[in-house]
């Protein structure tokens, strides 16, 4: 069992960096406007969308144009995907003749999937109808990864560049980023979840008699089995790849028909960080120093693997109630065991656990496995994992620009240990720079503290709870965790879908979003404005493995100093509450 | 300056919407119909023209003579298919003790004579209430019954049962198992 479950997590680290790397050389080009192998068949397209656009591509924007012009785009695809959903029951490509979605369900999933959250109240299968789920779901499902990776590479512009007041051009950046990354990507990954057993299909659910007929709730006879499919595998593989993670159907990929074999969960939990660790490659590419890639890819491992660590550990162990009752929860060669509450034989607990980690670590928030079910610890750091404002891997562009502003901080506070004025990658952080990482940082844990809290006094929200007691709390604290950092993942046992969680969590979402996204802009411009100083004795180096080690340590205890306290009464407790 | 960025915004989400929303989907569609006929549709089986399940989707089994899949929590019945779900039990939820101390009960009153440890698989729930396996461990601990109630000899059950064990992938990923549908099809074949 040990050597599987290491030989599963080696395959998995080895794979990710051995595709991740020239994956992110080859994202460099395209952020940069070079030529790539796809040219011959994309750039046609390119250039013929951006003459519809009215648009010239080499048109530079200052941040503020480029903020709003991600801000226009993203308003726009709310409204539509809004739309969509309150007028399904009118439209085609509807089989199962399902009805408008409410008020404020279709705004929270609108605000959900344009933001890259993916939070979702609803199950799938008994709400959307596959043109739904195709032009609403799955486009946003694209642009708004691409909206991310957009002003990471605005952020990185805003790094590289010197006396300049532009940062790009946010069409082309959307543009190129869909059509030269995702989209290629994502058809490969489709076809292959195809061939795994993944349904990708536009006909009405089957209908299949069942082996042994089993009665329901009411003591009535079922005799039958329907059996919902859809265009599932295209909408899996972007959902994957974006950081997405919303699901076909409810259970997202735990579902059989959305996650079918070992070998689709390889390929759908690789896609959730294959884009997060290239990009680390394509900021050293574009910084012209791999090093400060390489650094930043090993502080997010680091604090990842330490997190799967834990977690792998709770889970295998088991639940200690389950014993005295004369259950086999050890790991032979004949079963996975450990905590199987919530999880898929086919799985077991290291495809369960990693998955779990890296979704919450990445901003993901598709599950192979119901979080609501893992013990204590492996929910703590699920939670942490988001708490520590989705910046291991964190969203597709969202995480690295966010890990950005952590490193800002870091060489911030050494440069006030010696007594020396901060500097990173030759440009002076100062009090403008400095405002606007405090506010990048502090608006996350106001979000989700404060709405957390406005949900504890609040009767109604609190009969939302399936479990009692500290795990109760701990749903209501993931909800938001969740919502505030656009991850999308849930302890599902929350009954999401009431006007309360569905305002108040479209509110966060929208805030974690955009009220990040627009400092990081402001952030940029000032970054790109000022002069490069030359290196000098005195210049923090910042690819040193004392660098990671300390950015490893600021990002940790301001994530701790926030959450510890709310994280006391929550899964602390409930695993003292164990023994 | 508003107005400037909001033709390209709109033509912009029109045509990403037509490529990523159509084209793309059905693209995949195409691909998928015309390489993996029988994943794509859900890998149904299919008896004398009737479907009768898919080998990737469970089916809830509980007298004697059929092995038992996991117990799902799929509502208002055990693998209703068009509505996935999990118990969301957390692990110190007296309702999950409950759940599993019946679960424990009921395998035990089906074959008193087995006093083996219960594998964990056997009285927790799935994640999707859809799981098409078991473990080795929750096959081998059912033989004993399913083999008296058919009057079969447990060697030919367990052969059965070896026959429908599936290893991990490349011998690295995931956990050996077994596809309960796919046996008990298998098993009502015998004779």
């Amino acid at each position: 069992m040990t050597i599987s479950l290491i030989a599963q997590l080696a395959l998995y680290f080895v794979i990710l960096i051995a595709a991740g790397f020239p994956l992110g050389l080859y994202m460099a080009r395209v952020y940069q406007g070079e030529k790539t192998f796809l040219d011959p068949l994309l750039a046609p397209l390119e250039h013929w969308m951006y003459r519809l656009f009215g648009i010239r591509p080499t048109d530079e924007m200052n941040w503020k144009t480029y903020a709003l012009a991600m801000l226009v785009f993203n308003v726009l695809g709310f409204a539509v995907v809004y739309a969509l959903q309150r007028v399904q029951g009118f439209l085609p490509l509807n089989p199962q003749a399902l009805g408008a979605v409410s008020p404020d369900s279709s705004f929270n999933t609108a605000i959900s999937f344009a933001s890259n959250t993916n939070w979702q109240g609803y199950g799938g299968e008994t709400t959307m109808s596959y043109l739904t789920q195709m032009l609403g779901m799955t486009v946003q499902n694209f642009v708004s990864a691409a909206t991310g990776m957009a002003v990471l590479a605005a952020f990185i512009r805003g790094l590289v560049r010197h006396n300049s007041n532009t940062l790009g051009n946010f069409w082309t950046d959307l543009t190129r980023t869909v059509l030269y990354i995702l989209l290629p990507l994502s058809i490969v990954l489709a076809v292959l979840l195809v061939s795994q057993g993944v349904v990708q299909t536009l006909t009405p659910y089957a209908t299949a008699h069942l082996l042994e007929p089993t009665t329901d709730a009411n003591g009535a006879a079922v005799t039958t089995q329907i059996i919902a499919l859809g265009p599932a595998a295209s909408q899996i593989a972007i959902k994957q790849l974006g950081t997405n993670g919303g699901g076909f159907f409810n259970v997202n990929s735990s579902h059989p028909f959305e996650n079918a074999t070992p070998l689709s969960n390889f390929f759908e939990m690789l896609s959730i960080l294959l884009i997060p660790a290239a990009l680390c490659f394509t900021f050293g590419k574009m910084v012209n120093d791999m090093r400060q890639g390489w650094a930043l890819l090993i502080t997010m491992l680091v604090v990842l693997i330490a997190f799967v660590g834990l977690t792998m550990l709770a889970e295998q162990n088991g639940n200690p109630a389950f014993t005295p009752l004369g259950i086999d929860q050890s790991a032979t060669n004949l079963q996975g065991g450990g905590n199987m509450e919530g999880k898929e034989v086919r799985f077991g607990i290291p495809n369960s656990a990693l998955w779990s980690i890296a979704t919450t670590a990445a901003s993901n928030g598709s599950v192979n496995s119901m979080h609501d079910s893992y013990m204590p610890l492996g929910g703590f750091s699920q939670l942490v994992m988001m708490q520590l404002g989705e910046v291991i891997f964190g969203g597709v562009g969202s995480g690295l620009y966010g890990l950005l502003v952590f490193v800002i901080l870091a060489v911030f506070i050494a440069g006030l240990m010696v007594g020396r004025t901060p500097e990173y990658l030759g440009k002076k952080i100062e009090i403008y720079e400095m405002k606007m990482a405090s506010l990048l940082i502090l608006i996350m844990p106001i979000i989700v503290l404060g709405f957390a809290a406005l949900a504890v006094v609040n009767d109604l929200a609190l009969t939302s709870r399936l479990n009692p007691g500290a795990h109760g709390f701990s749903e209501i604290l993931y909800a938001f965790s969740s919502t505030g950092n656009n991850n999308g993942s849930a302890f599902a046992g929350l009954v999401a879908n009431t006007f309360f969680y569905n305002t108040l969590g479209g509110i966060a979402m929208w805030i974690a979003r955009y009220w990040l996204a627009i400092p990081t802009l402001a952030l940029a411009g000032s970054l790109a404005r000022k002069k490069k100083v030359p290196e000098s004795a005195g210049t923090l180096p910042t690819h040193s493995p004392l660098f990671v080690g300390w950015l490893i340590a600021v990002v940790l205890i301001v994530g701790a100093l926030n959450f510890l306290p709310a994280l006391a009464l929550g899964p602390v407790v409930e695993q003292l509450m164990l023994r | 300056m508003l107005y400037a960025q909001f033709r390209p915004a709109l033509v912009a989400l029109a045509l990403l919407t037509l490529l990523t929303g159509l084209v793309y989907p059905f693209f995949v569609t195409l691909v998928a119909q015309v390489a993996f006929p029988n994943q794509a549709r859900g890998s149904l089986i299919v008896e004398n023209g009737t479907v009768v399940g898919s080998a990737l989707i469970g089916q809830a089994f509980d007298t004697p003579n059929y092995f038992w899949g996991r117990p799902s929590a799929t509502a208002p019945f055990a693998y209703n298919a068009a509505a996935s779900s999990g118990s969301n039990l957390g692990p110190t939820n007296p309702a999950l003790l409950d759940a599993v101390k019946a679960r424990v009960e009921t395998l035990r009153a089906a074959d008193p004579q087995n006093t083996a440890p219960i594998p964990v698989d056997l009285v927790t729930a799935s994640a999707s209430g859809l799981d098409p396996h078991i473990s080795v461990a929750g096959a081998e601990y059912q033989i004993g019954r399913v083999a008296r109630s058919r009057g079969l000899d447990e060697s030919r059950v367990r052969a059965l049962v070896a026959q429908f064990t599936e290893g991990r992938v490349l011998g690295i990923l995931g956990e050996p198992r077994v596809n309960v549908l796919l046996l008990n099809r298998a098993l009502d074949a015998l004779k």
